[in-house]
């Protein structure tokens, strides 16, 4: 089962130059131009001699292992070993129909927070009983305690106590239905993207248990069905989704001069603005002021939910309430935005997303995520056109991506985040996605719980922020544990070169001759190659 | 300090749950006896010759040199037959020995010849002739030929995350982890570091910087890392969760459990050092079930095999490579105990396996169709079709349980 290595760095003897070291393909090596077919590139090349043929196959494994690692999420045990141009194979998961969404029976958001409401209602009857309760008891204190204790002796103990709480189910079934969708890609690019946009656009599950219940509908609303569309769109179902209202508190956000805040002396809250200035759009030295984010906090003033009493709408939905709505016209970046209500807010995030600053912002940190920490200024410079030409299409942003061939030949120096090793672990091992209790609690102890980032920056996108001490740690102890889970996994030697075809000789050796399968299996997920992406 | 399997640990694995329905029913061979049979795993091949030295013989101690054991000295070995010698770290195997309830079998290895610990291992808890079979165990397949009984807890145990290969297979099997995640034990931090040191200085540095972090907040043995503890603590620890289970009346007769880190490629120590700790965490293991079992120990077999031994002659790092021949342990109060049962080939180059591994001279599946006939009462002909397939030729060693 030993493949021959793959050389990391190539001559090529009919064109005399060397390729740069640590360059895994070169647009000018001619077993490339053969099995890739790139149009435009020489086909004269015949894989005729042995050494060539190895060389293509050595470099087929290496482009595959970087569609898998750089794109993706690493191929799956139960998938036939790849074929054919990796490029094409991603060019095929963006074109699939639906590409991004998940078509399983999930809740809305609305209904999400009805059962949220209700829920809070029942806690709050249940506090107050409790609370008479304790006065009773505190009153009468032994008799009452007495009589207590009887019903609860009593009780049937076939009936099984547990305690139902419909927010933890629900964040139960949509960590396992992210986790399932990203474990059934076939490599997984357009699964990275969702978790790119989901953590540029975050909301945070540990603010509260509407947020809770929340972040998955989230996701599935406001970032899934614009992941491959246009940015406005989707910056627009973000900042009016219910999660991120709340999230960032504009839900509360009160016009002063407004009829709700001349009645209740409630406020202005400008976390919302300054969060769309500062991370989702123009960046923070997107070149706006403070003055810019108080006025644009004045325009969002009545985007809120609606309660559980429905006065304004079905409760749980998105709705414009003008009674809040600070009146007047706004001054934004050099810009009058008319008194029009819920349109004056809209109309000033058409012009962010639109914005070149946006532009470079989001180019920068999507290089910088999936390419390299310090990602090369000409791909930046290139994907900043892409999206200012295309209006924000993002669809053609991550095509311009993968058709870069830098975004290919950069050397592999950024690590796995802790979301992208546990599928692609899955993936490669054939664990059982559906154990999503287990596979939440290893993403918290990696320092990534699901949804839960420390602040609205989202979990950083830098390999530094993850190649610490405490986290390689904490990715040994879960290589441990996953290498004991994987009793389905192919035998080591099967999977080296199925999940790292291109591994080095030393990575070969440590996985080949490790003591155990388990200890196989976690020396290949803590291997540079499975880490490095 | 160590809780009561809990009921959230244990769970249901394998599929077929009225298999054994299907079943013949055998009129119990074992008879009135109620036998208890554990067998543990040694992953990562077992240095017999640092275990259970043969200490009368004349090359041992040039051969195996600073791993040899000695039958004098600060750390000399424990005194079994007046040939062997047994490792100083293994005191309540020899307590065993001396009331007869324990015993070895020196110079012992299944039918496969190469030296792969996955082939190796695959081979001797599937039970097949070769490696490649995966699907199910010896240890299952001997279940399956019990008679189905009304057992609330399960017929079998298996401790660990996943259930070892010995037992997996039609047989419905219980499984039972200690609630901690398992954790890196110190030859994988070991294998880790010196890959990252050839090929990722970065991660390198970062990992060592974390566990050093961790060895200094764990003195103790016990870490957010380690929460079981160290190898012997959770060697221990997995002793008493399954000894906890089977000693119920309703519990599991049989359980499987695999311990890991025999594999001394580098600085392996002979009576003190690496392998003497090793050695010590399933002597502790031993006396655990001993001790947990109660008044079934009386009634129990408990085997530990490995899958293949290591070279008689020391490597450059003061460890050994992957051999042929090994020792096994059999300890338990139904064990015909106080003997070493071996046909001792000798230590000279000759005598010597291809010229580096103690030459095996008993068929392990012999030892385990001998337990298996005598102490849970199968058959001959059923052991050799459907337990140890193929394997007619390979008699069940009689006499090593109590009759």
């Amino acid at each position: 089962m030993m493949l021959t290595s793959a050389t990391r760095s190539i001559n090529w003897p009919d064109k005399g130059d060397p390729a740069p070291d640590g360059t895994l393909i070169s647009n000018k090596c001619p077993a490339y131009a053969a099995i890739c077919s790139a149009p435009g590139q020489s086909r004269r090349a015949i894989l005729a001699s042995t050494d060539l043929r190895e060389m293509a196959a050595s470099m087929i494994n290496a482009r595959w292992s970087t569609a898998y690692s750089r794109f993706g999420l690493g191929s799956r045990a139960s998938q036939p070993p790849p074929t054919g141009d990796p490029r094409e194979a991603i060019r095929a998961e963006l074109d699939r129909p639906g590409a991004g969404q998940i078509s399983v029976g999930l809740p809305s958001s609305e209904q999400a927070l009805t059962t949220f409401y209700a829920y809070s209602a029942e806690q709050g009857q249940a506090r107050a009983r409790a609370d008479a309760l304790r006065g009773a008891s505190e009153a009468m204190p032994s008799p009452t305690a007495a009589a207590l204790m009887i019903p609860v002796a009593e009780a049937k103990p076939s009936a099984p106590m547990k305690a139902v709480n419909p927010i933890a189910d629900a964040f139960n079934a949509e960590s396992l239905a992210r986790l399932e969708a990203a474990v059934a890609a076939p490599v997984g690019y357009v699964e990275r993207l969702v978790a790119f946009w989901s953590n540029h656009f975050c909301v945070s599950a540990a603010k509260g248990q509407n947020l809770r219940i929340l972040a998955g509908p989230f996701e599935r609303e406001a970032i899934r069905p614009f992941v491959l569309g246009k940015f406005a769109d989707m910056l627009d179902a973000v900042e009016r989704h219910p999660a991120m209202l709340h999230f960032l508190d504009n839900a509360q956000s009160v016009g002063p001069d407004s009829a709700a805040g001349r009645a209740s002396h409630r406020g202005l809250n400008e976390n919302l603005a300054r969060e769309i200035l500062e991370l989702h759009t123009l960046g923070v030295d997107g070149g706006y002021s403070q003055a810019d984010v108080t006025e644009f906090a004045r325009a969002l003033t009545g985007w809120t939910v609606v309660g559980a009493e429905g006065h304004l709408g079905p409760p749980g939905a998105f709705v414009f309430n003008a009674n809040a709505h600070e009146g007047g016209t706004r001054s934004l970046l050099g810009r009058s935005y008319d008194d029009d209500g819920f349109a004056q807010a809209r109309a000033i995030l058409t012009d962010l997303a639109r914005s070149p600053a946006t532009g470079r912002h989001i180019a920068t940190k999507f290089a910088r995520a999936f390419v390299a920490d310090k990602p090369p200024a000409a791909l930046v410079d290139r994907l900043t056109e892409v999206f200012v030409k295309t209006d924000g299409d993002l669809g053609a942003l991550s095509r311009a991506l993968v058709d870069d061939e830098a975004a290919w030949s950069e050397p592999a120096t950024k690590l796995r985040d802790p979301w992208e090793m546990l599928v692609a672990a899955i993936r490669a091992l054939g664990v059982d996605a559906r154990q999503s209790q287990r596979g939440l609690h290893f993403l918290s102890l990696l320092g990534m719980p699901l949804w839960t980032p420390a602040g609205p920056n989202g979990f950083p996108v830098t390999a530094d922020a993850w190649a610490s001490p405490e986290g390689m740690k904490a990715r040994l102890q879960i290589a441990t544990a996953l290498g004991r889970l994987a009793k389905d996994a192919p035998p080591p030697p099967d999977l080296i070169a199925r999940a790292l075809p291109d591994a080095s000789e030393e990575t070969r050796e440590a996985v080949l001759h490790a003591e155990s399968r388990p200890q196989a299996y976690a020396l290949l997920l803590m291997s540079p190659e499975f880490q490095r992406r | 300090m160590l809780g009561a399997p809990s009921r959230r640990g244990l769970l249901k694995s394998g599929g077929a749950v009225f298999a054994s329905a299907a079943l013949p029913k055998w009129a119990s061979a074992a008879g009135a006896r109620d036998p208890r049979l554990v067998v543990i795993i040694l992953r990562g091949a077992l240095d017999g010759l640092s275990a259970v030295g043969p200490l009368g013989d004349p090359s041992y101690a040039d051969l195996h040199r600073e791993l040899a054991l000695t039958a004098a000295g600060p750390h000399a070995a424990l005194p079994l037959d007046g040939f062997f010698g047994l490792n100083p770290a293994m005191k309540n195997f020899a307590r065993l020995y001396a009331q007869k309830q324990a015993l070895i079998v020196h110079a012992a290895a299944t039918n496969y010849r190469e030296r792969s610990h996955f082939d190796g291992q695959d081979v001797l808890e599937s039970g097949m002739p070769g490696p490649g079979h995966t699907e199910s165990g010896w240890l299952n397949r001997a279940l399956a030929e019990l008679p189905a009984r009304d057992r609330a807890r399960g017929e079998a145990l298996a401790v660990g995350y996943t259930p070892p290969l010995v037992l997996r297979g039609p047989a419905p099997v219980l499984g039972w982890a200690p609630a901690d995640l398992p954790a890196p034990d110190d030859d994988l931090i070991a294998r880790l570091e010196k890959l990252y040191d050839r090929r990722d200085a970065e991660l390198a540095a970062a990992l060592r910087a974390g566990i050093e972090a961790e060895r200094m907040v764990s003195l103790d043995g016990k870490s957010p890392m380690k929460p079981g503890g160290d190898a012997t603590e959770q060697m221990r620890k997995a002793a008493a969760g399954a000894a906890r289970l089977m000693a119920a009346d309703d519990g599991p007769r049989i359980a499987a459990l695999a311990f890991d880190g025999w594999d001394t490629h580098v600085a392996e120590g002979g009576a003190t050092g690496r392998l003497a700790s090793l050695l010590g965490g399933l002597d502790e293991a031993l006396a655990t079930f001993e001790t947990g079992l109660g008044a079934v120990w009386s009634e129990t077999v408990v085997v530990a095999v490995t899958e293949f031994g290591r070279t008689a002659r020391v490597n450059g790092d003061s460890g050994c490579d992957h051999g042929t021949g090994a020792a096994a342990f059999l300890a338990g109060g139904a064990v015909a105990g106080g003997r070493v049962v071996a046909d001792w080939p000798g230590l000279r180059p000759e005598d010597l396996y291809e010229n580096r591994d103690l030459r095996p001279t008993t068929d392990l599946r012999a030892v385990l169709k001998g337990v298996l006939a005598d102490h849970v009462g199968l058959s001959s002909a059923r052991l050799a079709q459907a337990v140890f397939p193929d394997t007619q030729a390979v008699q069940p060693i009689k006499g090593l349980v109590v009759g």
